[in-house]
């Protein structure tokens, strides 16, 4: 049984991490099977979104804490993980984790790199890092920081305590709670609405939304409107429109 | 040998829990409080068990902390009650809250302090004639804890919580089915045999689908009507796909009795 299942449902592309006995702990191998998957899903134009989900009962409870007692200073220096995360963040469609349970770690940092998460009731996020003598490496200290606040991700990064589904959607973090029974099913219907708009106006609002992490509002608000022009010049567009004007249902193409 | 302070016994999908300290009106002590934690990780994992019945052995149901087990001496540095709230009375209500099967109060004499409020928080509270609530608290300079400042008002209205718990005067079982804070008043005798009835009827119930009812009513406490919609349509989702679902419209369809697994 591979650790990460892959299935279809039409445009959207389904990951399930699936390795249970280690409470789908995030190691090198499943990383790079993450960024595969992605790599592939990007290249291929048929699908149009992501949901990385792990079951019902944890998400993943962190990394591979044998793979990362091995490494000294200079092995993590040459640490083949930065690059993993980086192919993983580079995926340019609309990406959701679908978190049940546990999302500790670099499994909350996998989820806080989604542009969405949505959470079963019993989700809980948590940068323990800091209880084993070190600290988030792979975004756990610069996106929540980002997305809950400097109170709430300090107390988390600086205590290692976790917050329960409904704080972290109080804070930002989750979007949408559900049943966890219910949570990948609601995770790919939320999947296959958003995998029904044009595939380049996707890419672009992703586009636009990620750099307003990056540049300053006046600068964002530019390179927001380059790609809003960029779009008049798709065919999706006229179509969109059209489909609106007409009361019908659009055909995008990904032109 | 160590004193059993529970007694436990499941049968026909009943786990029937008896708090066992009569000499102490069944007060809490640690231990107890560990014995009764036991009981219900079974209760959680055993799938056989489908309702739970907690009732007092002797005169007493409960009269919640035992003080003898606190640290009162006057001259003695202030005792932390919040430590034994954290490790023993909030788990015991968060698990019993969140215990996806009816649990039902057997309260057989008086119920005071914790152990009004533990009754008066459980899903379903019979209470024989001569039983009483003390909402002991207020007399010793302390706060309702065991659930009892969110569930007395829930269950007896925001006036009549302010009375008993600012006063503390004990409440007669009689009164509490007056005002609608327990489901049903029965004699002495039959305490134990109407509640034992009604648990065992619980326990051949969907008991999946009495879970789900469970949790929806505790959610619309704090949920607004929207959100609470939401939650119904995920529950209905849930409950339809349940195995006691379908054998209830086969049976009904059948005009046959249905026999419910559970799940």
């Amino acid at each position: 049984m591979s650790e990460l299942l892959i299935t279809r449902h039409e445009r959207v592309l389904h990951l399930t991490l699936n390795r249970p006995q280690a409470r789908n702990a995030l190691n090198n191998a499943l990383l790079m099977q993450l960024a595969e998957a992605l790599e592939a899903a990007a290249a291929d134009p048929e699908i149009s979104a992501c949901v990385i989900s792990g079951g019902q009962r944890v998400f993943a409870a962190g990394a591979d804490l044998n793979e990362m007692a091995e490494k000294d200073l200079p092995a993590t220096f040459d640490d083949i993980r930065p690059r993993l995360w980086a192919r993983i963040d580079a995926f340019p469609k609309p990406l959701i984790a679908a978190v049940n349970g546990y999302a500790l770690g670099a499994g909350c940092e996998l989820a806080l790199l989604c542009d969405l998460v949505v959470a079963g009731d019993n989700a809980r996020f948590g940068v323990p890092e800091i209880t084993l003598g070190i600290m988030p490496g792979a975004g756990g200290t610069q996106r929540l920081i980002r997305c809950v606040g400097k109170a709430l991700a300090s107390r988390m990064v600086l205590s290692g305590e976790a917050i329960d589904a409904r704080r972290a959607q109080q804070a930002g973090l989750v979007s949408d709670i559900y049943p966890p029974a219910l949570t990948d099913e609601y995770a790919l219907k939320l999947a296959a609405t958003i995998a029904r708009h044009s595939p380049l106006a996707l890419r672009a609002a992703k586009q636009a939304l990620r750099q307003s992490q990056e540049v300053g509002l006046q600068a964002g608000l530019q390179q927001e409107r380059q790609l809003f022009t960029l779009l008049s010049a798709t065919e999706d567009r006229r179509e969109g429109i059209d489909a609106f004007l007409q009361k019908r249902t659009p055909q995008f193409k990904g032109r | 040998m160590v004193e059993a302070f529970i007694l436990s016994t499941v049968e026909q999908g009943v786990m029937t829990i008896t708090l066992n300290r009569p000499d102490r009106l069944n007060s809490f002590n640690d231990l107890m409080h560990q014995q009764l934690a036991e009981c219900l990780t079974q209760a959680e994992r055993d799938d056989s068990v489908r309702c739970l019945l907690i009732t007092g052995a002797g005169r007493g149901f409960c009269a919640g902390q035992d003080l003898n087990d606190r640290n009162v001496d006057p001259s003695g540095p202030a005792p932390d009650l919040g430590l034994s709230v954290e490790r023993f009375y909030n788990p015991l209500v968060r698990r019993l809250a969140a215990l996806p099967k009816p649990v039902i109060a057997a309260v057989n004499g008086v119920a005071a302090g914790a152990g009004a409020t533990l009754a008066l928080g459980c899903d379903i509270v019979l209470a024989a004639r001569s039983a009483s609530f003390v909402m002991a608290f207020s007399r010793l300079g302390l706060v309702p804890d065991c659930g009892g400042s969110w569930f007395l008002p829930r269950v007896a209205g925001r006036a009549r919580a302010m009375g008993l718990a600012l006063l503390g005067e004990k409440l007669s079982a009689e009164q509490a089915a007056q005002w609608g804070m327990i489901w049903q008043l029965v004699e002495d005798a039959e305490l134990a045999d109407v509640s034992l009835q009604l648990a065992r009827h619980l326990a051949a119930q969907p008991t999946f689908g009495l879970g789900l009812i469970k949790q929806a009513l505790l959610a619309a406490e704090t949920n607004g009507l929207d959100a609470q919609l939401d939650l119904e349509r995920d529950y209905q989702r849930m409950a339809g796909r349940s195995a006691d679902y379908r054998e209830g419209v086969s049976a009904f369809l059948a005009k046959r009795p249905p026999q419910f697994s559970g799940k």
